[in-house]
């Protein structure tokens, strides 16, 4: 394995997806087993240009364009992880997992376990969540919690270009299957990349900003939308923290402990439905560890228990945002 | 013309049908056609959200196959599921209302383009997943037998959607239970930017019929009329109990896999696209109706004329319709 070299200078803006796709071409040229298999990934480039020129890099034997078959997929990337291949699957859209669960969630995550850790998969299963687009019920969903619940499996969400290119590196490197969840409303969002290629530690929270009244645990997308509420609230005299985990499995719970003891109140927002989410896991863990330190209840933001509408204006009110992130601090300042 | 499995020659075209039958066929076909072009203008013009796959140039199939079904057969439709929708009798205003996200659409503004149904005329729903309608269609014409009613189903697919497991399940659990299942391929030579032969090794899609003992049967996708027949006669067989048939119709869409147009690799030559659009299916069956006498120019563009009027108003009322209410999030995620 690659040690992890931690970049030192950015200088430049690239877009989320130009993120992730420089990493990625960067750990094919690291690591000759590393291939891509998935529908319309190589001709095309995939259908979020997420592969944009890597055919021209690196010829059919390594990107490949397959049926669309995503049982066959994943089981593609399994067999020939177990057999010593680092296969970096796509699936689209993460809402096709619905067809091939059997392959991630009975043989990749428990593989090595039933072989006595005889063998690994370090397989990257690529896909993009989330809402925002208009694409309804069945290309909408952020389906991190059903992934997380799932010993054996490990699951990253890249909030902007800096971590879709470090999270994506790290995952192919992993010996675990990883689950990269880009999002889609991300995509064109920019930050700044160094060039070289890093990995960002699996399991590591980020402290996005600094602040000493409520601590902000936010998930993908929803770290934007926590900053820029931290920005409305900055404005108010009110100084939130906002943590992105990057990694929900396995979930660095010592950073956010670390935060709860210095803010006293929590709040936890994501995308996907808040029942059975992760925010109820984080408030748990928070409340097992840290409930002295607490001055409020644990507070969880996310989508009602509804599929993902389609219509804008049903959209926009089941996507929770900065002012409903902002307007969840300010009750939580309320309490206590 | 029904063959028995395995399939050995393509059905020979047959121009007869009564006068009646070209105009119902026509007809529809000119519904869809205008449909979606109006569909792909508004997109381009940015008034509508979400995805939209249009299904120009594929007519001969919906409107052949619908015309030899009754109301309350059952269809079940794909992510292109327009021209299945409004052949099967869905109205212009509910469809339209739902491409926009209004409260008065087929889905209430929940399901976008991608999932258009109407259980009044038997539209069991289009899909985004693709291969998730086939064995939907096969528990519809297990429930028609279970209750002693002789409705049939019809399931659509394209070549790209034989691929996947919910097909081939699908399949063999209709050809084994016996059940009045109409399989359609409707053949547009792609799966997204994936051409036939980069996504399967066999020319007809109909060859995989073979392997759960179904006939099947190739048609002209372009001739609405010899779609017609082989429906016909596939539904009467299996409303007379024979069991499932599948009917292959080679056919062609003439705009992008998404949206009008925007491709950033060709993925098929500007001959290619040309030479299938010189058999355009309306035009086909026009002049064939003027040439023989089955119909006059001008009650032709009458139809095209009516049609215009019905889909301007239609629009008018969509664009005037009110949007859902965000309290109403929670509407119909369960029964009860
Ligand atoms: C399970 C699943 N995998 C992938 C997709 C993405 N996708 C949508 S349409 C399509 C191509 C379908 O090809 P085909 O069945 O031939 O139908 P066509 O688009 O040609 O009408 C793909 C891959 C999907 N919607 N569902």
């Amino acid at each position: 394995m690659t040690t992890t070299k931690t970049p030192t200078v950015a200088t430049r803006k690239l877009t989320y997806v130009k993120a992730f796709n420089e990493g990625l071409a960067q750990a094919m040229r690291e690591d000759e087993n590393v291939f891509v298999a998935g529908e319309d990934v190589a001709g095309y480039g995939g259908v979020f240009r997420m592969f944009d020129n890597l055919l021209d890099e690196f010829g059919p034997r390594r990107m490949i364009d397959t049926p669309i078959s995503e049982a066959a997929l994943v089981g593609l990337g399994v067999g020939a992880a177990a057999r010593g291949l680092r296969p970096v699957v796509d699936l689209m859209f993460m809402d096709f997992i619905g067809v091939c669960l059997d392959q991630i969630v009975n043989q990749a995550a428990k593989m090595k376990y039933m072989f006595g850790g005889a063998l690994s998969v370090p397989l990257t299963i690529t896909t993009a969540s989330g809402a925002g687009l208009g694409a309804a019920a069945q290309h909408s969903q952020s389906l991190e919690a059903w992934l997380a619940h799932v010993p054996g499996l490990k699951v990253v969400m890249p909030s902007d270009a800096y971590t879709a290119k470090g999270l994506t590196v790290s995952a192919i490197r992993d010996d675990n299957p990883v689950v990269v969840m880009l999002n889609k409303v991300l995509l064109g969002s920019t930050s700044e990349v160094p060039e070289e290629i890093y990995g960002i530690p699996l399991g590591q929270a980020h402290t996005a900003r600094q602040g000493s009244d409520v601590t902000v645990i936010a998930l993908g997308r929803m770290v934007g939308e926590a900053l820029a509420a931290a920005d409305e609230l900055a404005a108010e005299g009110v100084e939130i923290e906002v943590i992105d985990p990057r990694t929900v499995q396995p979930l660095d719970t010592e950073t956010m402990f670390a935060s709860v003891r210095r803010t006293n109140r929590v709040l936890v927002v994501h995308e996907a439905v808040t029942f059975g989410g992760l925010g109820a896991e984080i408030a748990a863990q928070i409340q097992d560890a840290v409930f002295d330190y607490l001055d409020a209840p644990v507070l969880r933001i996310g989508a009602p228990f509804s599929p993902v509408p389609f219509s804008p204006v049903l959209e926009k009110a089941y996507v929770p945002d900065r002012a409903r992130i902002a307007q969840g601090c300010r009750r939580l300042l309320e309490r206590s | 013309m029904v063959q028995k499995a395995p399939r050995k020659s393509a059905a020979k075209t047959t121009h007869q049908a009564s006068a009646q039958v070209i105009k119902d066929l026509h007809e529809r076909m000119v519904r869809i056609r205008l449909f979606e072009t109006e569909a792909g203008k508004l997109m381009e013009a940015g008034k509508l959200p979400g995805f939209l796959h249009l299904y120009v140039g594929q007519e001969a199939v919906a409107a052949g196959v619908m015309a030899a079904l009754r109301d309350d057969d059952q269809i079940t439709s794909t992510h292109r599921g327009h021209g299945h929708a409004v052949a099967k009798g869905v109205g212009f205003r509910e469809m339209y209302a739902e491409l926009y996200g209004r409260v008065t659409g087929a889905c209430l503004g929940r399901g976008g383009s991608m999932h258009i149904n109407d259980l009044t005329r038997g539209m069991l729903g289009a899909n985004g997943i693709v291969g998730a309608g086939v064995p939907i269609a096969v528990g519809a014409a297990f429930a028609a037998r279970y209750k002693g009613e002789d409705s049939v189903a019809v399931t659509f697919f394209g070549d790209g959607a034989t691929n996947i497991g919910a097909f081939h399940e699908g399949a063999n659990m209709a050809a084994i239970l016996g059940l009045p299942v109409v399989f359609i391929c409707e053949n547009n030579g792609y799966a997204e930017f994936t051409p036939q032969s980069a996504h399967m090794l066999i020319t007809d899609v109909a060859d995989r019929a073979a392997a759960y003992g179904m006939p099947s049967v190739i048609v002209d996708g372009m001739d609405a009329v010899a779609v017609h027949r082989a429906a016909t006669e596939a539904v009467e067989r299996a409303r007379a109990g024979a069991g499932p048939m599948m009917i292959e119709a080679k056919t062609y869409r003439f705009y992008d896999h998404q949206g009008v147009k925007g491709l950033r690799h060709p993925y098929r030559s500007d001959e290619e696209v040309a030479e299938w659009k010189s058999r355009d299916p309306i035009d086909l069956l026009e002049t064939r109706a003027v040439a023989d006498g089955t119909a006059t120019r001008a009650e032709l563009d009458d139809v095209w004329r009516r049609t215009r009027d019905e889909i301007a108003e239609a629009i008018a009322y969509a664009e005037a319709s009110p949007l859902p209410d965000p309290a109403d999030l929670l509407l119909n995620v369960y029964s009860g």
